[in-house]
């Protein structure tokens, strides 16, 4: 039998995310189709309307016959696939993934202006991150105050990037960006300045609203004042995509 | 240039080379380098000058020879003599030597199984052609097989006969370069304009590992005559050499490659008389070893940060600016020619059912003779050490074998009879790899070897998955503190689960294999580890035992 000629018009498929049948339109990661369906898959790395970045390996799936784990994030449909999003082994690299953040900088909530706000902080609830099993690094980082009206605390950062996507790919000033490599790894101004002397920087602000912890902070917020609104972020995106 | 001319320029060369009654070849590789062999290269044709003789002996710089434990080394000939150990001052003794019997004291033994059990099929003419001149490299051979196929084969028939030959790719994973190419082949750009690129993988960085470099700085065009003919086979107009910088005498002897191939008409457009085109050029690696992971290697090809970025989608149909790309390693590329030339069924006959051909081997450590060497597949662990490494030096014992770098594993004496491919490495828990071979003897302690291959793979992570930017750092602090007889058995327990989950959820190669060396010294020499781990006080498992101060012999 020959198959119809689907190609030009989107294709729909089904599959099985923890043993549930659900149907997607080809080219939809298994991420989107999760959360339509109302199944959470941990992410941080990830934001609606920035590109991919795949680094925090949160969103990690099992695929029925494979021994590999896939990111959610970017793998796409299937027809069949089987997804299990939610296995022991799974939860347990977790909750490694979310102690290895905390050990890598100085997160200490009490004091934070992002304490009640902090997406690594409901995280580390939600897995039920008691404690951290893995020796605690306490490096010596700095804090840049040097903008008029914004901070980046690197005790706090977790290099998710989603301020130097949402600087370059939305705001177009690619102020910000990465430094070094491995665990010497920063977020930097243009060439390595202080913000405040960083030119290219349009105040917009739009990146201490996307940052998921209390490292890129409002100036003049106190602990657990610092609430972020994304709303704009989609809105932005859609209504570029329909008026381009 | 057409084929028929291609054939003059080399009919021309051999005449000339054929007046000569002698020929010295100076191995001039990043290796003899490093002990004057450029000097060397200087004094005898200065010499040959000053003689007078500069219309008999002719004196060329050569690539690798192999037995760089041995280097500076000059051939007379072919190999009548071969010198070792040669100083600038030995010229004289050299060259008045040419017609009499040379002194035994200077003179490598090439009946050696150094050289008897070696097979050159990528490194045939490497120590024997001039790399920097491309007339000497036609003479003897180069580009013929870029002539052939691109007369006498279509690019259905080159994929063809690279798929039946076998081959695999040579950088570690060993994917069939026949799919890979055939998929390229098959692959269309983003906007129907049918762009594509071939990518030569010449990031080589594993600690001790040197195969690329010399393939490159030995024979060229060689890779140059790979890359071109798999242009041809994949439709792809535009190829591009990664090279890191710090090969320069590689990048040198590329770029100048490059330059006479295109002044020859053998690069560029209407290649041999046909109408295909293909351009060349060199991109610097600035030192990452994440880039030899080809999506980080693509990443810093366009100008990015290289940082790898989930697969799929493959290079293959979005690559190099997001066109259809194929990456190949050095190796890989300079295997093609001879498969052209030869066939794919003579070709087939090296090797093992599943590994064809023969691999290039950087030989390093506790062993004789070090250098680079060039095998047939299926050639087992015990005679590349013993019978071609000439086993272990100071009447030591042998204790393991390093195979595939950081990404790689290490094998004791019960594994030395496996033979050599990439199943049966993988199987005994290591990797083929890039060809990184290093041997340790019985004064290395391994749990200092797996926190020498972590401390790389912590210092090289890119930083971009937590996994591997943290987890590394976390595994090798708890390997210092084991190796320093701090640990406790909660940090070994806690190492073995962070291997496992580093492993299982890193995005890319680098993080994925970095626990391998843990696992298979853990796997081989677990009471080296455990010696080293106290065993009283072990409730405090992460904490002030590190910091006691007391030292507990064990």
């Amino acid at each position: 039998m020959i198959a119809p000629n689907t190609s030009a018009s989107v294709q729909s498929l089904t599959l099985q995310i923890d043993g549930k049948d659900v149907s997607c339109r080809s080219g939809q990661t298994i991420l989107d189709v999760a959360r339509e369906n109302a199944i959470d898959i941990p992410t941080l790395c990830f934001l609606d309307g920035l590109s991919l970045w795949g680094g925090c390996r949160l969103c990690m799936v099992e695929l029925a016959g494979s021994p590999r784990l896939f990111a959610a994030c970017a793998t796409q449909c299937a027809e069949g696939m089987q997804v299990v999003t939610d296995s022991p082994r799974l939860l347990a690299y977790r909750k490694t993934i979310v102690e290895m953040l905390l050990c890598e900088r100085n997160h200490v909530c009490a004091v934070c202006v992002s304490n009640g706000h902090c997406e690594l902080q409901s995280l580390a609830q939600k897995l039920g991150v008691t404690h951290v099993h893995l020796p605690y690094r306490y490096p010596k980082l700095e804090v840049d105050s040097s903008h008029d009206r914004f901070r980046l605390d690197h005790n706090r950062c977790i290099l998710c990037t989603r301020c130097v996507r949402v600087c370059d790919e939305i705001e177009g000033a690619h102020t910000k960006d990465v430094k070094g490599r491995g665990i010497k790894s920063f977020i930097i101004h243009d060439l390595d300045q202080p913000w405040g002397e960083a030119e290219s920087c349009t105040t917009c602000g739009k990146c201490v609203h996307v940052c998921p912890t209390g490292a890129l902070t409002d100036k003049g917020t106190a602990v657990a004042e610092m609430a972020k609104r994304r709303q704009f972020l989609p809105y932005l995106t859609q209504m570029r995509e329909t008026h381009s | 240039m057409t084929p028929e001319e291609l054939q003059s320029i080399a009919l021309k060369k051999h005449e000339e080379n054929g007046k000569f009654k002698h020929c010295l070849h100076v191995c001039v590789g990043s290796g003899c380098c490093s002990s004057q062999a450029d000097q060397v290269l200087k004094n005898l044709t200065d010499g040959v000058k000053k003689g007078g003789v500069d219309k008999d002996v002719r004196v060329i710089g050569v690539g690798c020879m192999g037995l760089c434990a041995n280097g500076p080394m000059v051939s007379v000939d072919d190999n009548q003599p071969l010198y070792q150990h040669i100083k600038p001052t030995d010229a004289p003794t050299i060259l008045n030597a040419l017609d009499k019997a040379p002194p035994d004291e200077m003179v490598c033994d090439t009946d050696q199984p150094f050289f008897k059990r070696q097979m050159q099929v990528v490194r045939e003419n490497s120590g024997r052609v001039d790399p920097e001149d491309i007339s000497d490299c036609i003479a003897h051979g180069a580009y013929a097989s870029l002539a052939k196929a691109l007369t006498t084969m279509s690019p259905g028939d080159v994929i063809q006969e690279v798929t039946k030959s076998g081959l695999r790719g040579r950088g570690g994973a060993g994917y069939p370069t026949g799919l890979k190419w055939s998929t390229v082949a098959k692959a269309s750009g983003p906007d129907g304009r049918g762009q594509k690129y071939v990518v030569c993988n010449g990031d080589e960085g594993d600690p001790g590992a040197f195969m690329d470099r010399s393939v490159m700085e030995g024979d060229p065009h060689r890779v140059l005559e790979g890359m071109c003919i798999a242009g041809y086979a994949v439709g792809a107009s535009k190829g591009i050499v990664y090279v890191r910088a710090e090969y320069p005498l590689a990048v040198k002897r590329l770029n100048k490659a490059i330059n006479q191939a295109v002044r020859n008409e053998i690069l560029g457009r209407n290649i041999l008389g046909t109408n295909f085109n293909f351009d060349l050029e060199i991109r610097l690696g600035a030192g990452a070893f994440v880039c030899g992971e080809e999506t980080a290697l693509i990443a810093s090809i366009e100008g990015n940060r290289g940082t790898p970025r989930p697969r799929p989608p493959y290079p293959a149909n979005s690559g190099l600016f997001d066109c259809p790309t194929l990456i190949n390693n050095v190796e890989t590329f300079a295997n093609i020619p001879p498969i052209i030339a030869r066939g794919s069924s003579w070709f087939a006959n090296i090797g093992t059912e599943k590994s064809k051909g023969t691999k290039i081997f950087a030989l390093t450590g506790k062993v004789k003779n070090t250098g680079l060497i060039e095998v047939p597949m299926g050639i087992t662990l015990r005679e590349i050490i013993y019978d071609i490494g000439g086993g272990i030096p100071d009447g030591k014992a042998f204790k393991a074998v390093q195979t595939g770098g950081p990404s790689g594993g290490c094998l004791t004496e019960k594994e030395l009879d496996i033979p050599v491919d990439y199943e049966s490495l993988a199987k005994a828990g290591s990797i083929m790899g890039s060809g990184g071979m290093i041997v340790m003897d019985e004064t290395s302690n391994m749990v200092d070897v797996a926190r020498f291959f972590m401390e790389f793979c912590m210092s090289e992570s890119c930083g971009k998955c937590i996994p591997c930017r943290v987890g590394t750092c976390q595994m090798h602090a708890l390997l210092d503190k084991i190796y320093n007889r701090k640990a406790t058995p909660g940090d070994l327990a806690l190492l073995r689960e962070l291997c496992d989950m580093v492993k299982a959820t890193s995005l890319c190669g680098l993080g994925q294999t970095a626990p391998n060396p843990v696992l298979s010294t853990l796997k081989h020499f677990e009471n080296e580890y455990l010696e080293r781990i106290q065993t009283s006080g072990a409730t405090n498992a992460h904490g002030p035992s590190a910091h006691n101060g007391h030292e507990v012999n064990a």
